[in-house]
């Protein structure tokens, strides 16, 4: 195969609409007829439904139905899990609004169809709503607790435990000469998209057919869940995917809204559009990351780990939601990393809550189980004396190792490998591109008022989920190329990408490549979509099997035509010719196509390794970066481009993360961070001082691009690393940072609790 | 009714007075490149130029554009190429999703316009109105610093807000 | 986050603007907008009726002169900091307006506005109470000026009647040499101010400090300045050791609310270190 376009930083097609604003995204679309829904959201987090009275609204002009759960007959729908559906959790799956109960403030409750948005939100405030309050389980000891029951039948607020396990941690802890035991946290957080979500749906009563836009992330999987809970055929439903304003793994999946929309448009037969704005996006969008862990290392005298083990525990929020129990399974099988930790023994809970469901976020489980094993891992070494980059270093699983097979996690018991890398060539060059042997001079000083501190940490990145994606390749009227692919855009150039793909497979000029079309049902047979940074490697492996039975299928027909062996049929320059010259021009074969797929059972592993030198100001608490480094070996890089973009635009999510980003409640369960003055989002002033270094050193054996999911490291490593970084800068203290967010205040307030506890 | 010109052009409309600039420019004069993004002035994406000044259009009501010129991301648009500004975000790749671009791509006007010589930190600040969830910013403040060069002297991108 | 419904009216005159307020009880003035849309946007305002400023002559004049510096209530943060004069006219000003918000807010944000809605965690609120400004308001019963220290009552109530609109903000006249530090922290840059403090003196010849006024900001339910503070810095000769009192007498002197965002303590610590800091500056700072 070719590899003109494949490798470079080929400039964005996506880019051409987007900077002129002529981007398509769903609150842009208009059709005639169109009504507004608009959502009435429980202001209760925890609550019995008397009744719900909406006489008054629909009386205001504009207003033309109020949707509740009475409307649905025999209830309305249950959400189903798409991953991990285990049985375990179908007591806790989400009606596609509320009936009986509230469980958390945000829950749908009704939906206003109305002229305008803005009358739908008056005729809210005219909704009058009875709910009996319940006392909230807002945190782990409530949940655990059972004093207070979310779902009655269930008979507990745990819906599950997983458990992760390698070995023999018992036998590895008893004769452990060094061990220590630490509980860490992170905050609630989540992937807030700039764009809200929004639905639109159109109901062809005619055709029977329903048009669903808005669709993202995993349209074939929602198409499913959609067709079978409004009791439609699913080739009668379209699910289109226009243009989005970013997934991190939080849009896309199915929502109450998914269904309620099209049930409204169906309700009324009118187009029915639902655009989320941004005070219900902070409630009702999947809230992610926080999770406590208890955990414990065991080390033998000279650092080699031996064994970790303990709890974690997950906070779900009041539902579990189509892929919640993705984050909390992840923080346990995958806190080793990169490291060579022989024996393993972690048992995560699933704690139910009056708060936001929770789903996935880019890098979900992997951001907290780093942020977990890193802070062990300094505190290990600077207890016993090794250094901080010998002690990773020596732990690393070797190349020569691998497949290198990590926990196995229980229920859903899935086996995973680290399959290809050397995990020291990151380690190296991330060494190197930082200056870590002179700047670890700097570490502890104080300068100009403020203290210098380093750290760095190792990670993997798991790609490439699959079961499989599909791509079709088809020949145009004018001899161009138009690609249809299964895979999702979610902002992150998949148009562009797969385009070189396409180029280099068809050995074609990438101009010939007209249109990349992707995501809505009706391009592909069987299409998946985008998650677990699959896109390059799902997708553009199906494209690479589409690409070459097309390819085939053209030398079929122009053997035919020509007349002569399939195998002397050369396709070159636009034409395809016979070895006796004779040659037909491409868009002869107008309309011929195939369809590729690739399929898949094991992930590929991204690694790298990030390093920090920060600045701690010890009188406000302010940290700054003065340089960051992040450096990770993808396999192969298709665009460095948008692969370097992914890395920091991930980083900047994963500070956002560590320094500022907090979903807080009260005690009764009410959202205290309602608007983006409160939820803080990194900005362009924040953290300037970022460099990424991509490396293609160690290809992924699994796939014939040889490419590995790239889309979430960025983040991964970056709670561990700066939370070092802090406390290395303020060793002196004591400081040991034991819970995200490092926001100003709660570092100054570390500061003064080691301070107060060395009696100053 | 309410008159001002958009992107050159003058318009009328009647609206409410609690119709917000962005909402008319958007469902009213259908140029959605103007986006929505918090409906609170924070993030930035609504923001257009009136009377080649950054503004957050949903901030601003309707009615108060009276007599106003606006210039939406669409005004700082050409059909047969791109500008030098939007080349330079294009080359450094300073967008993914697109949603905050629009804002990004005004502000950056105003703020070259009104200032081609300035520095890093200066375009940091001015940017820091304005949230991107996918670039990560550095991307972005390198295409701005880049663009500098088309609004210095006699290659100044126009004044007034019409990118040519 | 749709606004709720409103009548709306554009006066031409100061005198049609302030009987429309006193002719309905539920209306609002607007003038940048730039904080009442955001409560609008939220419905936790509901005015039955908007009057706008934006056509009112006269209110956007920035005058300096012997009696001090006047800023009519529609100049924009924008006009205080493209005008060269006000440099050298009233630097604390315009050290303090940089920290205002963001680039788009501050084309459209105005003096006005911001001292009407009186933020505790404002900029200009703080600069009015810590230079003793004066704001002019009128209303029905006519025009009358109002002591800054006296106009800010609380978080967002002021000493406005629901017919007055501000008309001017009067600083005192600034001298040239004059001694001056603004130093803020927040969270991002751009947000509200977790603490800020503004603090100025005048050196004699002798070296020594006079008529300190240190205010601060975001540390209680309005700007204030500390007269415990002060005590320190007059007619002491700054140092290091009087700027350290001077940093603890100002974080024993406030009483910070806990919140979200920082508790009790961190805010009483941090105002600590803004005036400590903004000190430094003044001490540092080579006269004009």
């Amino acid at each position: 195969m070719r590899n003109t376009f494949i490798g470079a930083a080929i400039e964005r097609r996506e880019d051409l609409r987007f900077l002129r604003g002529r981007g398509q995204y769903v609150g842009d679309l208009a059709p005639n007829g169109l009504l507004h829904a608009v959502i009435l959201r429980s202001a209760v987090a925890h609550g019995r439904i008397r009744a719900i009275d909406a006489a008054a609204a629909l009386k205001i002009p504009g207003v033309h139905a109020v949707i509740t759960a009475k409307d649905m007959p025999g209830g309305p729908p249950i959400i189903p899990m798409r991953l991990q559906p285990l049985p375990e959790f179908k007591p806790f799956e989400q009606p596609v609004i509320a009936a009986d109960k509230v469980r958390y403030v945000g829950e749908p409750l009704a939906v206003v169809l109305a002229d305008t948005a803005a009358i739908g939100e008056d005729a809210l405030e005219a909704i009058t709503v009875d709910i009996a309050s319940l006392p909230a389980v807002t945190d782990r000891a409530g949940g655990e607790s059972g004093d207070r029951l979310l779902f009655a039948r269930a008979g507990s607020n745990v819906a599950l435990r997983f458990r992760a396990t390698r070995g023999d941690a018992a036998a590895a802890f008893a004769g452990a000469a060094y061990r220590r035991r630490e509980r860490l946290r992170v905050q609630r957080h989540f992937g807030l998209t700039l764009e809200p979500r929004g639905v639109l749906a159109e109901w062809d009563s005619a055709q029977g057919r329903l048009r669903v836009f808005g669709a993202a992330k995993v349209p074939f999987f929602n198409r499913r869940i959609l067709a079978a809970q409004i009791g439609l055929p699913e080739h009668a439903i379209d699910m289109i995917e226009n243009d989005v304003g970013g997934g991190f793994g939080a849009r896309g999946e199915f929502y109450p809204e998914d269904f309620l929309i099209p049930f409204a448009a169906r309700h009324v037969g009118r187009p029915v559009k639902w655009i989320e704005d941004r005070r219900e996006n902070l409630m009702a969008m999947n809230h992610a990351r926080e999770a406590e862990a208890d955990i414990e290392i065991a080390c033998a005298a000279d650092g080699t780990i031996l064994g970790l083990r303990g709890q974690t525990f997950a906070d779900m929020g009041a539902y579990m939601r189509t892929n919640g129990a993705v984050g909390a399974r992840n923080v346990a099988q995958f806190m080793s990393g990169p490291y060579r930790i022989p024996a393993i023994d972690i048992e995560t809970t699933l704690v139910m809550t009056n708060k936001t469901p929770v789903g996935t976020y880019r890098g979900p489980g992997r951001f907290e189980a780093d942020f977990f094993r890193e802070r062990l891992f300094d505190m290990a070494a600077n207890e016993l004396g090794i250094d901080r980059v010998e002690f990773r270093r020596r732990n690393l699983v070797a190349e020569g190792e691998m497949p290198y097979a990590i926990a196995t996690i229980r229920p859903f018991e899935h086996q995973d490998e680290l399959d290809s890398g050397d995990y020291r060539i990151t380690l190296d060059r991330c060494l190197a591109e930082c200056r870590w042997a002179e700047k670890v001079k700097l570490q502890g000083a104080l300068i100009d008022g403020r203290y210098h501190g380093l750290a760095l940490g190792c990670f993997i990145e798991g790609g490439a989920a699959g079961p499989k994606e599909s791509a079709r390749v088809a020949l145009e009227d004018d001899g161009s190329i138009a690609v249809y692919m299964g895979s999702s855009a979610v902002g992150q150039g998949v148009e562009t990408v797969f385009a070189q793909i396409a180029a280099d497979a068809l050995e074609v000029p990438i101009e010939r490549i007209r249109e990349v079309f992707h995501g809505s049902t009706g391009y592909v047979s069987d299409g998946y979509g985008a998650y677990h940074s699959r896109s390059v490697v799902m997708g553009g492996s199906a494209l690479l099997d589409a690409a070459g039975k097309f390819r085939a299928a053209l030398r079929a027909a122009a053997a035919k035509r020509l007349g002569c062996d399939e195998a002397a049929v050369k396709i070159a320059d636009e034409l395809v010719s016979a070895p006796d010259g004779r040659a037909l021009p491409l868009k002869d074969f107008a309309g011929l196509a195939a369809e590729g797929a690739f399929l898949n059972k094991k992930h590929t592993y991204t690694y790298g390794a990030h390093a920090a030198h920060v600045a701690v100001d010890p009188k406000t608490g302010h940290v700054e970066i003065i340089d960051y480094v992040a450096v990770e070996d993808v396999g192969r890089i298709i665009n460095p481009l948008t692969l370097n973009g992914q890395v920091i635009g991930s980083l900047v999510q994963g500070l956002g993360g560590v320094f500022l980003e907090h979903l807080i409640y009260d005690e009764h369960g009410q959202l205290l961070t309602g608007s983006l003055m409160d939820y803080r989002l990194p900005t362009a002033s924040d953290f300037p001082n970022l460099r990424s270094i991509v490396l293609d050193m160690k290809p992924s054996p699994i796939n014939p691009l040889g490419a590995k999911g790239a889309g979430e490291g960025g983040m991964i490593p970056a709670g561990g690393v700066i939370a070092n970084a802090v406390a290395n800068a303020l060793a002196a203290f004591g400081v040991e940072p034991r819970e995200l967010p490092l926001s100003p205040p709660r570092v100054w307030e570390l500061l003064q609790g080691a301070r107060m506890d060395d009696g100053e | 009714m309410t008159r001002f010109e958009v992107n050159g052009k003058a318009v009328e409309v009647a609206v409410e007075p609690r119709m917000t600039l962005a909402d008319c420019l958007r469902d009213v004069l259908r140029l959605t490149g103007t986006h929505l993004g918090c409906e609170h002035g924070v993030c930035g994406a609504c923001t257009v130029l009136v009377d080649g000044e950054a503004v957050r259009a949903c901030l601003m009501l309707a009615v108060q554009a009276e007599g106003r010129r606006v210039t939406t991301v669409e005004g700082l648009s050409r059909d047969d190429a791109l500008t030098p500004l939007q080349q330079a975000f294009r080359k450094h790749h300073a967008l993914q999703c697109g949603f905050c671009t629009p804002g990004m791509i005004t502000t950056a006007h105003a703020l070259l316009t009104e200032e081609p010589d300035c520095d890093a930190d200066r375009v940091r600040e001015v940017l820091s109105g304005n949230i991107c969830r996918c670039t990560g910013y550095i991307p972005i403040v390198e295409a701005v610093l880049e663009a500098r060069g088309a609004y210095r002297g006699s290659g100044r991108a126009g004044s007034d807000g019409e990118g040519r | 986050m749709k606004l709720p419904a409103f009548d709306y009216a554009c006066p031409a005159t100061l005198a049609e603007a302030v009987a429309l307020l006193a002719a309905n009880g539920d209306a609002k003035a607007i003038a940048g907008g730039q904080s009442l849309v955001p409560m609008l946007a939220f419905r936790v305002a509901a005015p039955t009726l908007l009057v706008d400023l934006r056509k009112l002559p006269d209110l956007d004049r920035i005058d300096i002169d012997a009696a001090g510096v006047r800023l009519g209530a529609l100049v924009r943060w924008r006009d205080i900091l493209a005008d060269a004069r006000l440099e050298r006219a009233h630097p604390l000003l315009v050290a303090a307006v940089r920290h205002v918000a963001h680039y788009q807010i501050r084309n459209r944000g105005t003096v006005g506005g911001s001292l009407a809605h009186a933020d505790p965690a404002a900029e200009l609120p703080g600069i009015a109470v810590a230079c003793d400004a004066e704001i002019a308001v009128t209303g029905q019963a006519g025009a009358r000026v109002i002591p800054a220290e006296a106009f800010f009552r609380g978080a967002l109530a002021t000493a406005l009647a629901p017919d007055e609109l501000i008309t001017e903000l009067r600083l005192p006249p600034w001298p040239v040499g004059r001694r001056f530090g603004f130093e803020e922290f927040a969270l991002r840059r751009g947000d509200f101010a977790l603490a800020a403090a503004a603090v100025f003196y005048d050196q004699d010849v002798n070296g020594r400090a006079g008529a300190p006024h240190v205010g601060v900001i975001g540390v209680g339910e309005r700007p204030t300045r500390l007269a415990s503070v002060e005590a320190v810095l007059n007619g002491a000769r700054i140092d290091g050791e009087v700027i350290a009192s001077a940093a603890a007498a100002a974080a024993a002197a406030v009483d910070p609310p806990d919140d979200i965002h920082a508790s009790a303590a961190y805010r009483r610590a941090l105002v600590g270190t803004m005036v400590e800091r903004a000190l430094l500056a003044a001490h540092n700072r080579h006269p004009a």
